[in-house]
């Protein structure tokens, strides 16, 4: 090893040079996760398709489910992504303050669309009367709708432990991650308790806070990401945007094209 | 991707800022779309797709850089959407599977109420 990248190696660096990314091995490694991330949501909405194709029994979706409550929930993700890109282009500038507001707002927008997606499930299964085994149309809307929520809050962990790492270090991403996956599963079972959109919209205000709280509670003067040392912000933004781009299509396909009467 | 001087990062914002209008004005457009009477139903389903994928090519070129990158990570984020319609394609045979399985099942009962 040259004494290049003993020194490299030494400070938790990466090294410089990639034939595909220059500025980092792990968007590299991040985009081919996305890749086969994506294979597993393709696989999912095309055998959604060849099953709904033609089943007569099949519901249709704007009498079921509610167009107005996702369409809602397809603009918050989609304001997310904003305050995602808002976050980056902050610590790009150098601002701290910006990527810590910026990043909050992003899991807010996360958790308050996993709140909804909890209300609008518990409408379905306890008002309608839907579930997993009672059909085709059952099975494959709570298959896709709930891996795309998992990965959901698999991002407002994963961006939790990023505003940690921004603010403490390593030990913040440590504290922040469990913090908000904990704060959004309360946030999810009192939205399915009380059956309410009103509540999963203030129970992501209450828990989105307490990130706030607890980021602020922890913040020590030197955080993980500067101006010129951001590229972990923008691997996990690259993770945002792909959970947005798949409700975009699962929106279009799963809530919107069909039948009208 | 490597430089970004604050003329660059503010001309990203501001694109950032006019993706979000097209994205918002997108989304309300689907929403339109189902609701315009007369429209057949194939036609709304093809405008659909079509502003589906025009929203998420938007997402994938300027919000996750992708107009920015290397070629290389196009070719990466192509492959899978690549697969998707080659699956769609060998998927063809089994459309309307369930409604042949029903038919199937519901002609002997038919016939019988013929007879």
């Amino acid at each position: 090893m040259s004494q290049a990248a003993v020194a490299e190696h030494d400070l938790g660096i990466e090294p410089a040079e990639s034939p595909l990314t220059p500025e980092s091995w792990g968007k590299l490694g991040m985009w081919v996760f996305l890749a086969a991330d994506a294979m597993s949501f393709g696989g999912l909405l095309a055998g959604y398709g060849a099953l709904r194709y033609g089943d007569p029994t099949w519901p249709i979706p704007s009498k079921v489910l509610g167009i107005q409550l996702t369409a809602l929930m397809t603009f918050l993700l989609i304001c997310s992504s904003v305050t995602m890109v808002e976050a980056l282009a902050s610590i790009r500038h150098g601002n701290r303050a910006g990527l810590v507001k910026f990043l909050v707002l992003t899991i807010m927008g996360g958790m308050t669309f996993l709140g909804l997606q909890a209300f609008e499930w518990t409408k379905l299964i306890f008002n309608e009367g839907q579930s997993v085994s009672r059909d085709n149309f059952g099975a494959t809307f709570f298959i896709l709708t709930g891996f795309h929520g998992c990965h959901v809050f698999g991002g407002v962990t994963y961006l939790s432990a990023i505003l940690g790492r921004a603010v403490r270090g390593r030990m913040g991403a440590i504290i922040m991650g469990p913090v908000a996956a904990l704060a959004t599963l309360a946030l999810i079972a009192l939205t399915s308790h009380w059956t309410s959109g009103f509540v999963a919209v203030l129970g992501a205000l209450v828990a989105g806070g307490l990130v706030y709280l607890v980021a602020n509670l922890i913040s020590a003067p030197t955080g993980a990401y500067s101006a010129h040392q951001n590229s972990e912000v923008e691997i996990a933004a690259l993770y945002w945007h792909f959970v947005d781009l798949i409700w975009i299509l699962v929106f279009t396909f799963v809530y919107l094209i069909g039948p009208r009467s | 991707m490597s430089v970004h001087t604050p003329e660059q990062l503010a001309q990203e914002e501001r694109r950032y800022l006019q993706v979000f209008f097209w994205l918002a004005l997108l989304t309300a457009l689907e929403i339109g779309v189902i609701y315009v009477p007369g429209l057949p139903t194939f036609a709304i389903g093809l405008v659909l797709v079509v502003l589906a994928a025009t929203k998420a090519a938007l997402v994938a070129l300027f919000f996750m850089h992708l107009a920015l990158e290397r070629r290389t990570l196009t070719y990466i984020a192509l492959t899978p959407a690549i697969l998707c319609v080659l699956l769609v394609f060998a998927l063809l045979p089994d459309l309307g599977a369930i409604t042949r399985a029903l038919t199937h099942a519901e002609r002997p009962a038919a016939a019988e109420a013929h007879d």
